[in-house]
Protein backbone atom coordinates (compact mmCIF):
# COMPACT_ATOMS: atom_id res chain seq x y z
CA UNK A 1 0.00 0.00 0.00
CA UNK A 2 1.23 3.64 -0.76
CA UNK A 3 1.22 6.23 2.38
CA UNK A 4 -2.32 7.57 1.74
CA UNK A 5 -3.78 3.79 1.84
CA UNK A 6 -1.88 3.03 4.95
CA UNK A 7 -2.73 5.80 6.34
CA UNK A 8 -6.60 5.30 6.24
CA UNK A 9 -6.34 1.76 6.63
CA UNK A 10 -4.86 2.12 10.18
CA UNK A 11 -7.52 4.80 10.63
CA UNK A 12 -10.49 2.82 9.88
CA UNK A 13 -9.41 -0.46 11.30
CA UNK A 14 -8.63 -2.59 8.56
CA UNK A 15 -5.46 -4.30 7.10
CA UNK A 16 -5.91 -3.95 3.23
CA UNK A 17 -8.14 -0.94 1.28
CA UNK A 18 -8.30 -0.37 -2.25
CA UNK A 19 -8.90 3.40 -4.09
CA UNK A 20 -12.50 3.58 -4.24
CA UNK A 21 -13.57 2.17 -1.24
CA UNK A 22 -15.45 3.26 1.14
CA UNK A 23 -14.34 3.25 4.97
CA UNK A 24 -15.24 5.08 8.18
CA UNK A 25 -12.44 6.59 9.83
CA UNK A 26 -11.15 7.70 12.93
CA UNK A 27 -10.30 11.42 13.12
CA UNK A 28 -7.06 12.10 14.86
CA UNK A 29 -7.07 15.68 14.98
CA UNK A 30 -9.63 18.05 14.08
CA UNK A 31 -9.00 22.33 13.50
CA UNK A 32 -11.72 24.98 13.21
CA UNK A 33 -10.94 28.88 12.28
CA UNK A 34 -12.72 31.86 13.42
CA UNK A 35 -14.15 32.31 9.71
CA UNK A 36 -15.65 28.07 9.39
CA UNK A 37 -16.20 27.49 12.89
CA UNK A 38 -18.93 30.02 13.97
CA UNK A 39 -20.79 27.87 11.12
CA UNK A 40 -19.67 24.73 12.68
CA UNK A 41 -20.68 25.31 16.40
CA UNK A 42 -24.08 26.66 14.43
CA UNK A 43 -24.63 22.76 13.31
CA UNK A 44 -22.83 21.31 16.47
CA UNK A 45 -25.74 22.61 18.15
CA UNK A 46 -28.31 21.83 15.80
CA UNK A 47 -27.55 18.58 15.76
CA UNK A 48 -28.11 18.30 19.75
CA UNK A 49 -25.43 16.28 21.25
CA UNK A 50 -23.80 18.26 24.46
CA UNK A 51 -19.86 17.32 24.43
CA UNK A 52 -17.65 16.86 21.60
CA UNK A 53 -16.54 13.60 21.14
CA UNK A 54 -13.05 14.71 22.28
CA UNK A 55 -12.11 18.44 23.60
CA UNK A 56 -8.34 17.19 23.36
CA UNK A 57 -8.33 16.27 19.56
CA UNK A 58 -9.84 19.71 18.42
CA UNK A 59 -7.77 22.55 17.87
CA UNK A 60 -9.40 26.25 17.84
CA UNK A 61 -7.59 28.81 15.78
CA UNK A 62 -8.63 32.47 14.86
CA UNK A 63 -6.71 33.64 12.17
CA UNK A 64 -8.55 35.07 9.22
CA UNK A 65 -9.78 38.05 10.68
CA UNK A 66 -7.38 39.44 13.75
CA UNK A 67 -7.97 41.50 15.49
CA UNK A 68 -11.41 41.31 14.16
CA UNK A 69 -12.49 44.30 11.51
CA UNK A 70 -15.88 44.73 12.02
CA UNK A 71 -18.77 44.46 14.87
CA UNK A 72 -20.34 41.64 13.45
CA UNK A 73 -16.59 39.50 12.50
CA UNK A 74 -16.58 40.07 16.71
CA UNK A 75 -20.07 38.84 17.26
CA UNK A 76 -18.84 35.94 14.95
CA UNK A 77 -15.47 35.41 17.03
CA UNK A 78 -17.08 35.41 20.13
CA UNK A 79 -19.12 32.06 19.28
CA UNK A 80 -15.82 30.38 18.75
CA UNK A 81 -14.61 32.12 22.02
CA UNK A 82 -17.58 30.90 24.11
CA UNK A 83 -17.83 27.18 22.52
CA UNK A 84 -13.90 26.49 23.38
CA UNK A 85 -14.36 27.46 26.93
CA UNK A 86 -17.69 25.46 27.40
CA UNK A 87 -16.09 22.49 25.36
CA UNK A 88 -13.01 22.78 27.58
CA UNK A 89 -11.20 22.98 24.32
CA UNK A 90 -7.59 23.65 25.77
CA UNK A 91 -5.49 23.70 22.58
CA UNK A 92 -7.65 27.25 21.76
CA UNK A 93 -5.13 29.91 20.36
CA UNK A 94 -6.70 33.43 19.97
CA UNK A 95 -4.88 36.22 18.47
CA UNK A 96 -1.62 36.96 20.15
CA UNK A 97 -1.43 33.31 20.84
CA UNK A 98 -1.08 31.55 17.48
CA UNK A 99 -1.59 33.01 14.41
CA UNK A 100 -2.33 31.32 10.94
CA UNK A 101 -3.88 27.76 11.71
CA UNK A 102 -1.26 25.98 8.72
CA UNK A 103 1.23 27.56 10.57
CA UNK A 104 0.47 26.83 14.16
CA UNK A 105 -0.93 23.32 13.70
CA UNK A 106 2.45 21.81 12.80
CA UNK A 107 4.45 24.25 15.00
CA UNK A 108 2.44 23.51 18.17
CA UNK A 109 3.19 19.76 17.76
CA UNK A 110 -0.90 19.29 16.43
CA UNK A 111 0.28 17.64 13.30
CA UNK A 112 1.85 13.85 13.98
CA UNK A 113 3.50 11.59 10.90
CA UNK A 114 0.28 9.05 10.32
CA UNK A 115 -1.95 11.17 11.56
CA UNK A 116 -5.63 11.63 10.37
CA UNK A 117 -6.29 15.34 10.36
CA UNK A 118 -9.40 17.46 9.07
CA UNK A 119 -9.87 20.78 9.12
CA UNK A 120 -12.43 23.29 7.77
CA UNK A 121 -10.43 25.12 5.62
CA UNK A 122 -9.42 23.78 1.94
CA UNK A 123 -5.27 24.59 2.81
CA UNK A 124 -5.85 21.69 5.57
CA UNK A 125 -3.47 19.46 3.12
CA UNK A 126 -0.35 21.59 4.29
CA UNK A 127 0.15 19.14 7.12
CA UNK A 128 1.30 16.29 4.33
CA UNK A 129 4.54 17.53 5.06
CA UNK A 130 5.22 15.98 7.85
CA UNK A 131 3.99 13.09 6.52
CA UNK A 132 -0.46 13.29 7.97
CA UNK A 133 -2.89 12.75 5.81
CA UNK A 134 -4.74 15.88 6.03
CA UNK A 135 -7.83 16.96 4.19
CA UNK A 136 -10.21 20.15 3.60
CA UNK A 137 -13.57 19.40 5.07
CA UNK A 138 -17.04 22.05 5.08
CA UNK A 139 -18.24 22.96 8.45
CA UNK A 140 -21.11 20.93 8.65
CA UNK A 141 -19.38 17.97 8.20
CA UNK A 142 -17.11 19.38 10.81
CA UNK A 143 -19.98 19.61 13.09
CA UNK A 144 -20.57 15.60 12.87
CA UNK A 145 -16.82 14.77 13.69
CA UNK A 146 -17.43 17.21 16.69
CA UNK A 147 -20.34 15.15 17.63
CA UNK A 148 -18.69 11.58 16.33
CA UNK A 149 -15.26 11.79 16.21
CA UNK A 150 -15.68 9.85 12.51
CA UNK A 151 -15.59 10.53 8.60
CA UNK A 152 -16.87 8.66 5.21
CA UNK A 153 -13.49 9.10 2.89
CA UNK A 154 -13.39 7.48 -0.49
CA UNK A 155 -9.81 6.04 -0.71
CA UNK A 156 -7.96 7.97 -3.20
CA UNK A 157 -5.90 6.81 -6.05
CA UNK A 158 -2.67 8.30 -5.76
CA UNK A 159 -0.47 10.15 -8.22
CA UNK A 160 3.20 10.23 -6.96
CA UNK A 161 5.76 13.04 -8.29
CA UNK A 162 9.42 12.04 -8.65
CA UNK A 163 10.80 15.40 -8.41
CA UNK A 164 14.63 15.41 -8.99
CA UNK A 165 17.33 17.60 -10.68
CA UNK A 166 18.25 20.98 -8.39
CA UNK A 167 16.75 24.51 -7.97
CA UNK A 168 18.64 27.48 -9.24
CA UNK A 169 19.39 30.33 -7.25
CA UNK A 170 16.67 32.37 -5.98
CA UNK A 171 14.14 28.98 -7.91
CA UNK A 172 12.48 27.86 -4.71
CA UNK A 173 10.01 25.52 -3.44
CA UNK A 174 6.95 27.92 -4.44
CA UNK A 175 7.93 27.85 -8.16
CA UNK A 176 8.21 24.30 -7.98
CA UNK A 177 4.90 23.82 -6.65
CA UNK A 178 3.01 26.25 -9.47
CA UNK A 179 5.16 24.69 -12.06
CA UNK A 180 3.53 21.52 -11.38
CA UNK A 181 -0.06 23.42 -11.15
CA UNK A 182 0.54 24.78 -14.38
CA UNK A 183 1.42 20.89 -15.62
CA UNK A 184 -1.16 19.02 -13.83
CA UNK A 185 -3.95 21.54 -14.06
CA UNK A 186 -6.41 23.12 -11.71
CA UNK A 187 -8.56 19.31 -11.47
CA UNK A 188 -5.72 17.20 -12.64
CA UNK A 189 -5.59 15.43 -9.46
CA UNK A 190 -9.42 15.85 -8.10
CA UNK A 191 -10.37 13.63 -5.62
CA UNK A 192 -7.03 12.14 -5.91
CA UNK A 193 -3.73 12.28 -3.22
CA UNK A 194 -0.68 13.97 -4.34
CA UNK A 195 2.74 12.32 -3.26
CA UNK A 196 5.81 14.29 -3.40
CA UNK A 197 8.99 12.60 -4.01
CA UNK A 198 12.23 12.42 -5.22
CA UNK A 199 16.01 13.54 -4.50
CA UNK A 200 14.31 17.23 -4.13
CA UNK A 201 11.85 16.52 -1.48
CA UNK A 202 14.47 14.89 0.41
CA UNK A 203 16.55 17.78 -0.05
CA UNK A 204 13.82 20.38 0.59
CA UNK A 205 13.16 21.70 4.21
CA UNK A 206 10.30 21.28 6.56
CA UNK A 207 9.25 24.78 5.84
CA UNK A 208 9.29 24.46 1.61
CA UNK A 209 7.40 20.72 2.14
CA UNK A 210 4.51 23.21 3.66
CA UNK A 211 4.39 25.08 1.08
CA UNK A 212 4.43 22.32 -1.71
CA UNK A 213 1.38 20.83 0.10
CA UNK A 214 -0.29 23.82 0.88
CA UNK A 215 -1.20 24.17 -2.49
CA UNK A 216 -2.08 20.42 -3.56
CA UNK A 217 -5.58 21.53 -3.53
CA UNK A 218 -5.00 23.97 -6.46
CA UNK A 219 -5.16 20.36 -8.51
CA UNK A 220 -8.28 19.58 -6.82
CA UNK A 221 -6.01 17.24 -4.57
CA UNK A 222 -7.63 15.74 -1.60
CA UNK A 223 -4.30 15.69 -0.21
CA UNK A 224 -0.39 16.38 -0.82
CA UNK A 225 1.76 14.55 1.06
CA UNK A 226 5.34 13.80 1.38
CA UNK A 227 6.99 10.46 3.65
CA UNK A 228 8.47 11.28 6.62
CA UNK A 229 12.27 11.17 6.70
CA UNK A 230 14.71 11.85 9.73
CA UNK A 231 13.96 15.97 9.21
CA UNK A 232 10.38 15.25 9.54
CA UNK A 233 11.13 13.43 12.70
CA UNK A 234 13.53 15.80 14.38
CA UNK A 235 10.96 19.04 13.80
CA UNK A 236 8.11 16.80 15.23
CA UNK A 237 10.19 15.53 18.64
CA UNK A 238 10.85 19.01 18.93
CA UNK A 239 6.86 19.85 19.53
CA UNK A 240 5.29 17.33 20.86
CA UNK A 241 6.20 14.46 23.29
CA UNK A 242 3.05 12.50 22.26
CA UNK A 243 3.84 9.17 20.62
CA UNK A 244 3.21 8.52 17.17
CA UNK A 245 3.76 6.20 14.34
CA UNK A 246 5.38 7.62 10.87
CA UNK A 247 4.76 5.39 7.80
CA UNK A 248 5.88 4.91 3.96
CA UNK A 249 4.67 3.71 0.97
CA UNK A 250 5.72 0.13 0.34
CA UNK A 251 8.47 -0.16 -2.49
CA UNK A 252 5.66 -1.82 -4.97
CA UNK A 253 2.80 0.28 -4.07
CA UNK A 254 -0.05 1.02 -6.35
CA UNK A 255 0.06 4.34 -8.13
CA UNK A 256 -2.40 6.15 -10.74
CA UNK A 257 0.41 7.28 -12.48
CA UNK A 258 3.67 8.71 -11.90
CA UNK A 259 5.20 11.67 -13.18
CA UNK A 260 8.73 12.71 -13.30
CA UNK A 261 9.99 16.62 -13.41
CA UNK A 262 13.57 17.09 -13.56
CA UNK A 263 13.94 20.90 -12.56
CA UNK A 264 17.31 21.95 -12.95
CA UNK A 265 16.32 24.53 -15.88
CA UNK A 266 13.69 25.55 -14.05
CA UNK A 267 13.13 29.37 -13.99
CA UNK A 268 10.95 31.63 -11.23
CA UNK A 269 7.21 30.87 -12.15
CA UNK A 270 4.31 33.14 -11.81
CA UNK A 271 0.71 32.26 -11.52
CA UNK A 272 -1.34 35.09 -14.24
CA UNK A 273 -5.17 35.97 -13.34
CA UNK A 274 -7.13 34.96 -12.89
CA UNK A 275 -7.00 30.76 -12.41
CA UNK A 276 -4.14 29.59 -9.83
CA UNK A 277 -3.02 26.27 -13.17
CA UNK A 278 -2.51 29.60 -15.89
CA UNK A 279 1.66 29.77 -14.79
CA UNK A 280 4.07 31.03 -16.78
CA UNK A 281 7.97 30.74 -16.63
CA UNK A 282 8.78 34.51 -15.68
CA UNK A 283 10.51 34.92 -18.92
CA UNK A 284 6.70 35.11 -20.45
CA UNK A 285 5.37 37.56 -18.46
CA UNK A 286 5.29 40.89 -19.04
CA UNK A 287 7.03 43.66 -17.22
CA UNK A 288 3.28 44.23 -15.40
CA UNK A 289 3.37 47.03 -13.41
CA UNK A 290 2.15 46.38 -9.48
CA UNK A 291 0.22 48.65 -7.15
CA UNK A 292 0.80 46.12 -4.09
CA UNK A 293 3.18 43.17 -3.31
CA UNK A 294 2.32 40.60 -0.77
CA UNK A 295 4.38 38.49 1.27
CA UNK A 296 2.69 36.14 3.82
CA UNK A 297 -0.34 33.63 4.33
CA UNK A 298 -0.38 29.86 5.12
CA UNK A 299 1.72 28.83 1.80
CA UNK A 300 4.54 32.04 1.78
CA UNK A 301 4.57 33.37 5.53
CA UNK A 302 6.97 31.58 7.00
CA UNK A 303 11.03 31.88 8.46
CA UNK A 304 12.66 30.82 5.16
CA UNK A 305 10.48 33.42 3.19
CA UNK A 306 10.83 36.34 5.42
CA UNK A 307 14.81 35.47 5.14
CA UNK A 308 15.28 35.75 1.75
CA UNK A 309 13.00 38.71 1.70
CA UNK A 310 14.95 40.27 4.30
CA UNK A 311 18.27 39.16 1.88
CA UNK A 312 16.81 40.96 -1.33
CA UNK A 313 15.32 44.03 0.26
CA UNK A 314 17.97 44.93 3.08
CA UNK A 315 19.82 48.27 2.03
CA UNK A 316 16.80 49.05 -0.53
CA UNK A 317 13.92 50.83 -0.85
CA UNK A 318 10.30 49.50 -2.56
CA UNK A 319 9.51 51.79 -5.60
CA UNK A 320 7.59 54.63 -4.87
CA UNK A 321 3.90 53.71 -5.75
CA UNK A 322 4.46 50.30 -4.26
CA UNK A 323 2.08 49.58 -1.14
CA UNK A 324 4.38 46.42 0.54
CA UNK A 325 2.89 44.54 3.47
CA UNK A 326 4.70 41.73 4.77
CA UNK A 327 2.74 39.21 7.27
CA UNK A 328 4.64 36.87 9.17
CA UNK A 329 2.34 33.36 9.46
CA UNK A 330 2.56 32.89 13.32
CA UNK A 331 3.53 34.49 16.46
CA UNK A 332 6.67 32.24 16.98
CA UNK A 333 7.46 33.31 13.28
CA UNK A 334 6.93 37.13 14.03
CA UNK A 335 9.44 37.12 17.11
CA UNK A 336 12.45 35.05 15.75
CA UNK A 337 11.90 37.61 12.45
CA UNK A 338 12.29 40.26 15.15
CA UNK A 339 14.96 38.70 16.76
CA UNK A 340 17.22 38.30 13.45
CA UNK A 341 16.34 42.26 12.69
CA UNK A 342 14.48 41.47 8.87
CA UNK A 343 11.23 43.52 10.71
CA UNK A 344 14.10 46.94 10.54
CA UNK A 345 15.10 46.04 7.24
CA UNK A 346 11.35 45.51 5.88
CA UNK A 347 10.58 49.19 7.85
CA UNK A 348 13.34 50.65 6.44
CA UNK A 349 12.69 49.42 2.88
CA UNK A 350 9.18 50.86 3.07
CA UNK A 351 7.08 47.66 3.74
CA UNK A 352 4.09 47.45 6.11
CA UNK A 353 4.49 45.01 8.92
CA UNK A 354 0.99 43.35 10.30
CA UNK A 355 0.39 40.86 12.84
CA UNK A 356 0.25 37.08 12.09
CA UNK A 357 -3.23 37.00 10.56
CA UNK A 358 -4.39 35.47 6.67
CA UNK A 359 -5.37 38.88 5.83
CA UNK A 360 -5.75 40.44 2.29
CA UNK A 361 -5.16 36.56 0.76
CA UNK A 362 -9.18 36.13 1.19
CA UNK A 363 -9.83 39.72 0.85
CA UNK A 364 -11.03 39.49 4.18
CA UNK A 365 -9.17 42.46 5.52
CA UNK A 366 -5.80 44.54 5.19
CA UNK A 367 -5.15 46.04 1.55
CA UNK A 368 -8.01 45.13 -0.31
CA UNK A 369 -7.59 46.25 -4.01
CA UNK A 370 -9.30 48.59 -6.12
CA UNK A 371 -10.88 47.90 -9.73
CA UNK A 372 -7.92 47.54 -11.75
CA UNK A 373 -5.19 47.39 -9.54
CA UNK A 374 -2.82 44.43 -9.72
CA UNK A 375 -0.95 42.39 -6.71
CA UNK A 376 1.90 40.17 -6.89
CA UNK A 377 1.52 37.95 -4.08
CA UNK A 378 3.39 34.47 -2.22
CA UNK A 379 -0.12 33.49 -1.10
CA UNK A 380 -2.09 31.00 -2.95
CA UNK A 381 -5.15 32.17 -4.83
CA UNK A 382 -6.07 34.82 -8.02
CA UNK A 383 -9.53 33.99 -8.50
CA UNK A 384 -11.68 37.18 -9.60
CA UNK A 385 -12.42 38.98 -6.26
CA UNK A 386 -10.05 36.93 -4.62
CA UNK A 387 -7.86 40.00 -2.96
CA UNK A 388 -10.70 42.47 -3.12
CA UNK A 389 -12.58 43.98 -6.26
CA UNK A 390 -13.61 41.60 -8.74
CA UNK A 391 -12.16 44.17 -11.35
CA UNK A 392 -8.42 43.37 -9.86
CA UNK A 393 -5.98 41.44 -10.95
CA UNK A 394 -3.61 38.91 -8.70
CA UNK A 395 -0.41 37.09 -9.76
CA UNK A 396 1.25 34.78 -7.29
CA UNK A 397 4.81 34.32 -7.14
CA UNK A 398 7.47 32.92 -4.86
CA UNK A 399 8.51 35.65 -1.78
CA UNK A 400 11.68 36.38 -3.52
CA UNK A 401 10.01 37.62 -7.04
CA UNK A 402 7.68 39.23 -5.07
CA UNK A 403 10.25 41.26 -2.97
CA UNK A 404 12.24 42.01 -6.19
CA UNK A 405 9.10 42.74 -7.87
CA UNK A 406 8.47 45.73 -5.29
CA UNK A 407 11.43 46.77 -5.57
CA UNK A 408 11.34 47.39 -9.40
CA UNK A 409 7.74 48.51 -9.33
CA UNK A 410 6.62 45.73 -11.76
CA UNK A 411 7.16 41.79 -11.81
CA UNK A 412 10.79 41.31 -12.17
CA UNK A 413 13.02 37.64 -12.12
CA UNK A 414 14.31 38.21 -8.96
CA UNK A 415 17.35 36.70 -10.54
CA UNK A 416 17.90 40.07 -12.16
CA UNK A 417 18.77 41.98 -9.29
CA UNK A 418 22.08 43.08 -8.61
CA UNK A 419 24.05 41.80 -5.69
CA UNK B 1 -37.77 14.01 -9.68
CA UNK B 2 -36.21 17.62 -9.87
CA UNK B 3 -37.55 20.03 -12.63
CA UNK B 4 -36.27 23.20 -14.04
CA UNK B 5 -34.88 25.82 -15.74
CA UNK B 6 -31.12 25.18 -17.13
CA UNK B 7 -28.81 28.70 -15.70
CA UNK B 8 -25.15 27.63 -17.30
CA UNK B 9 -21.85 28.38 -16.49
CA UNK B 10 -18.65 27.52 -17.74
CA UNK B 11 -15.48 25.78 -16.31
CA UNK B 12 -13.60 26.35 -12.74
CA UNK B 13 -16.09 28.04 -11.25
CA UNK B 14 -14.43 28.43 -8.11
CA UNK B 15 -15.74 29.54 -4.27
CA UNK B 16 -14.59 33.04 -4.69
CA UNK B 17 -16.75 34.01 -7.57
CA UNK B 18 -20.20 31.37 -6.12
CA UNK B 19 -19.56 33.56 -2.97
CA UNK B 20 -16.73 36.21 -2.25
CA UNK B 21 -14.86 35.99 1.03
CA UNK B 22 -16.04 39.66 2.55
CA UNK B 23 -19.41 38.14 2.69
CA UNK B 24 -18.60 35.01 5.56
CA UNK B 25 -18.11 37.95 8.31
CA UNK B 26 -20.97 39.54 7.89
CA UNK B 27 -23.58 36.81 8.77
CA UNK B 28 -24.25 33.50 9.32
CA UNK B 29 -28.19 33.96 7.84
CA UNK B 30 -28.52 32.12 4.32
CA UNK B 31 -30.90 33.74 2.85
CA UNK B 32 -28.58 37.16 3.10
CA UNK B 33 -25.47 35.02 1.89
CA UNK B 34 -28.16 33.97 -0.75
CA UNK B 35 -28.35 37.60 -2.10
CA UNK B 36 -24.79 37.67 -2.78
CA UNK B 37 -24.39 34.10 -4.66
CA UNK B 38 -22.55 34.23 -8.17
CA UNK B 39 -22.21 38.03 -8.15
CA UNK B 40 -18.99 38.22 -9.28
CA UNK B 41 -20.08 36.12 -12.93
CA UNK B 42 -23.50 37.39 -13.35
CA UNK B 43 -24.78 40.11 -11.38
CA UNK B 44 -28.52 38.95 -12.59
CA UNK B 45 -27.82 35.88 -10.82
CA UNK B 46 -30.31 35.64 -7.98
CA UNK B 47 -33.34 36.68 -9.96
CA UNK B 48 -32.59 34.38 -12.74
CA UNK B 49 -32.87 31.69 -10.31
CA UNK B 50 -35.58 32.87 -7.76
CA UNK B 51 -37.96 30.22 -7.33
CA UNK B 52 -36.11 27.23 -8.85
CA UNK B 53 -33.44 26.95 -11.14
CA UNK B 54 -31.26 24.33 -12.15
CA UNK B 55 -27.59 25.18 -12.75
CA UNK B 56 -25.26 23.41 -15.22
CA UNK B 57 -21.53 24.06 -15.65
CA UNK B 58 -18.33 22.65 -16.97
CA UNK B 59 -15.23 21.14 -15.23
CA UNK B 60 -14.55 21.72 -11.60
CA UNK B 61 -16.93 23.34 -10.00
CA UNK B 62 -16.62 24.52 -6.98
CA UNK B 63 -12.77 24.61 -6.76
CA UNK B 64 -10.59 27.01 -4.12
CA UNK B 65 -12.17 27.29 -0.44
CA UNK B 66 -13.72 25.09 1.76
CA UNK B 67 -16.75 27.72 2.57
CA UNK B 68 -20.06 25.76 2.89
CA UNK B 69 -21.50 29.59 2.36
CA UNK B 70 -20.87 28.65 -1.37
CA UNK B 71 -23.22 25.91 -1.76
CA UNK B 72 -25.51 27.44 1.00
CA UNK B 73 -25.72 30.77 -1.02
CA UNK B 74 -26.97 28.93 -4.20
CA UNK B 75 -29.16 26.90 -2.42
CA UNK B 76 -30.96 29.73 -0.86
CA UNK B 77 -31.27 31.46 -4.09
CA UNK B 78 -33.22 29.25 -5.86
CA UNK B 79 -30.71 26.53 -7.05
CA UNK B 80 -32.31 23.12 -6.61
CA UNK B 81 -29.59 20.96 -8.56
CA UNK B 82 -25.77 21.44 -9.83
CA UNK B 83 -25.25 19.12 -12.63
CA UNK B 84 -21.35 19.22 -13.93
CA UNK B 85 -18.30 17.83 -15.98
CA UNK B 86 -16.75 17.33 -12.63
CA UNK B 87 -16.88 18.80 -8.89
CA UNK B 88 -14.02 20.15 -6.81
CA UNK B 89 -14.04 17.41 -3.79
CA UNK B 90 -15.14 19.88 -0.90
CA UNK B 91 -17.48 21.98 -2.55
CA UNK B 92 -19.08 18.09 -3.79
CA UNK B 93 -18.70 17.36 -0.30
CA UNK B 94 -20.49 20.62 1.53
CA UNK B 95 -23.44 20.44 -0.72
CA UNK B 96 -24.71 17.15 -0.15
CA UNK B 97 -23.99 17.91 3.31
CA UNK B 98 -26.58 21.09 3.38
CA UNK B 99 -28.75 19.19 1.46
CA UNK B 100 -28.05 20.91 -2.35
CA UNK B 101 -28.43 17.53 -4.70
CA UNK B 102 -25.28 17.37 -7.00
CA UNK B 103 -24.61 15.44 -9.79
CA UNK B 104 -21.63 14.31 -12.37
CA UNK B 105 -22.86 14.27 -15.57
CA UNK B 106 -19.94 13.72 -18.70
CA UNK B 107 -20.50 16.14 -21.79
CA UNK B 108 -23.65 18.06 -19.98
CA UNK B 109 -22.22 21.16 -21.35
CA UNK B 110 -22.49 20.08 -24.57
CA UNK B 111 -25.86 18.83 -24.76
CA UNK B 112 -27.63 21.00 -22.46
CA UNK B 113 -27.90 25.36 -23.28
CA UNK B 114 -28.97 28.39 -21.23
CA UNK B 115 -33.24 27.82 -20.63
CA UNK B 116 -33.62 24.08 -22.01
CA UNK B 117 -35.80 22.13 -19.26
CA UNK B 118 -34.86 19.19 -17.37
CA UNK B 119 -35.80 16.34 -14.95
CA UNK B 120 -33.43 14.93 -13.04
CA UNK B 121 -33.99 11.68 -11.24
CA UNK B 122 -31.15 11.29 -8.98
CA UNK B 123 -31.98 7.82 -7.57
CA UNK B 124 -31.19 6.45 -11.01
CA UNK B 125 -28.62 9.04 -12.11
CA UNK B 126 -31.16 9.94 -14.99
CA UNK B 127 -31.63 13.62 -16.71
CA UNK B 128 -33.81 14.41 -19.54
CA UNK B 129 -33.67 17.21 -21.61
CA UNK B 130 -37.21 18.34 -22.24
CA UNK B 131 -36.32 21.04 -24.55
CA UNK B 132 -33.84 18.84 -26.87
CA UNK B 133 -35.69 15.64 -26.18
CA UNK B 134 -32.91 13.47 -25.40
CA UNK B 135 -31.83 12.09 -22.05
CA UNK B 136 -28.26 11.80 -20.11
CA UNK B 137 -26.66 9.60 -17.75
CA UNK B 138 -24.91 10.80 -14.97
CA UNK B 139 -22.72 9.25 -12.05
CA UNK B 140 -25.12 7.98 -9.86
CA UNK B 141 -24.81 8.75 -6.05
CA UNK B 142 -24.13 5.99 -3.83
CA UNK B 143 -27.38 4.99 -1.65
CA UNK B 144 -25.65 6.35 1.39
CA UNK B 145 -25.79 10.00 -0.09
CA UNK B 146 -28.90 10.13 -1.06
CA UNK B 147 -30.28 8.61 1.92
CA UNK B 148 -28.42 12.09 3.58
CA UNK B 149 -29.98 14.23 0.64
CA UNK B 150 -33.49 12.79 1.27
CA UNK B 151 -33.08 14.04 5.25
CA UNK B 152 -32.32 17.39 3.52
CA UNK B 153 -28.84 17.66 4.84
CA UNK B 154 -26.16 15.29 7.10
CA UNK B 155 -27.97 17.18 10.44
CA UNK B 156 -31.38 16.07 9.60
CA UNK B 157 -29.71 12.63 8.73
CA UNK B 158 -27.24 12.12 11.57
CA UNK B 159 -29.69 12.96 14.40
CA UNK B 160 -32.28 10.41 12.87
CA UNK B 161 -29.49 7.71 12.85
CA UNK B 162 -28.01 8.80 16.42
CA UNK B 163 -31.60 9.15 17.57
CA UNK B 164 -31.82 12.32 18.60
CA UNK B 165 -34.95 14.86 18.29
Amino acid sequence: MNIVEKILARASGKKEINPGEIVEANIDVAMVHDITGPKTVQSFQMIGVERVWNNERIVVIMDHIVPSSSVTATELQKIMREFAYQQKIENFYDLGRGGICHQVMPEKGHVKPGDLIVGTDSHTCTYGALGAFASGIGATEMAAVFATGVLWFKVPEVIKLNITGRFQKLVAPKDLILHIIGQIRADGATYKGVEFSGSIMRNMSVDGRMTMCNMAVEMGAKTGIVEPDEKTLKYVKDRTSNPFKPVRSDTNANYETVLDFDITDMEPQVSCPHLVDNVKPISEVDEVEVNQAFIGSCTNGRLEDLRIAGKLLEGRTIKEGVRMLVIPASQDIYLQALQEGLFEIFVKAGAFVCNPTCGPCLGGHLGLLAPGEVCISSSNRNFIGRMGSPKAYVYLASPATVAVSALKGKITDPRTLEA
Amino acid sequence: MITGKVVKFGEDVNTDVILPGKYLVLTLNSQELAKHAMEGLDPNFSEKVRGGAILVAGKNFGCGSSREEAPTALKYAGVKCVLAESFARIFYRNAINIGLPVMECRGISKEVEEGNMLNVDLAIGEIKNQTKNITLQGTKLPDFILEILASDGLIEHLKKKMGLK
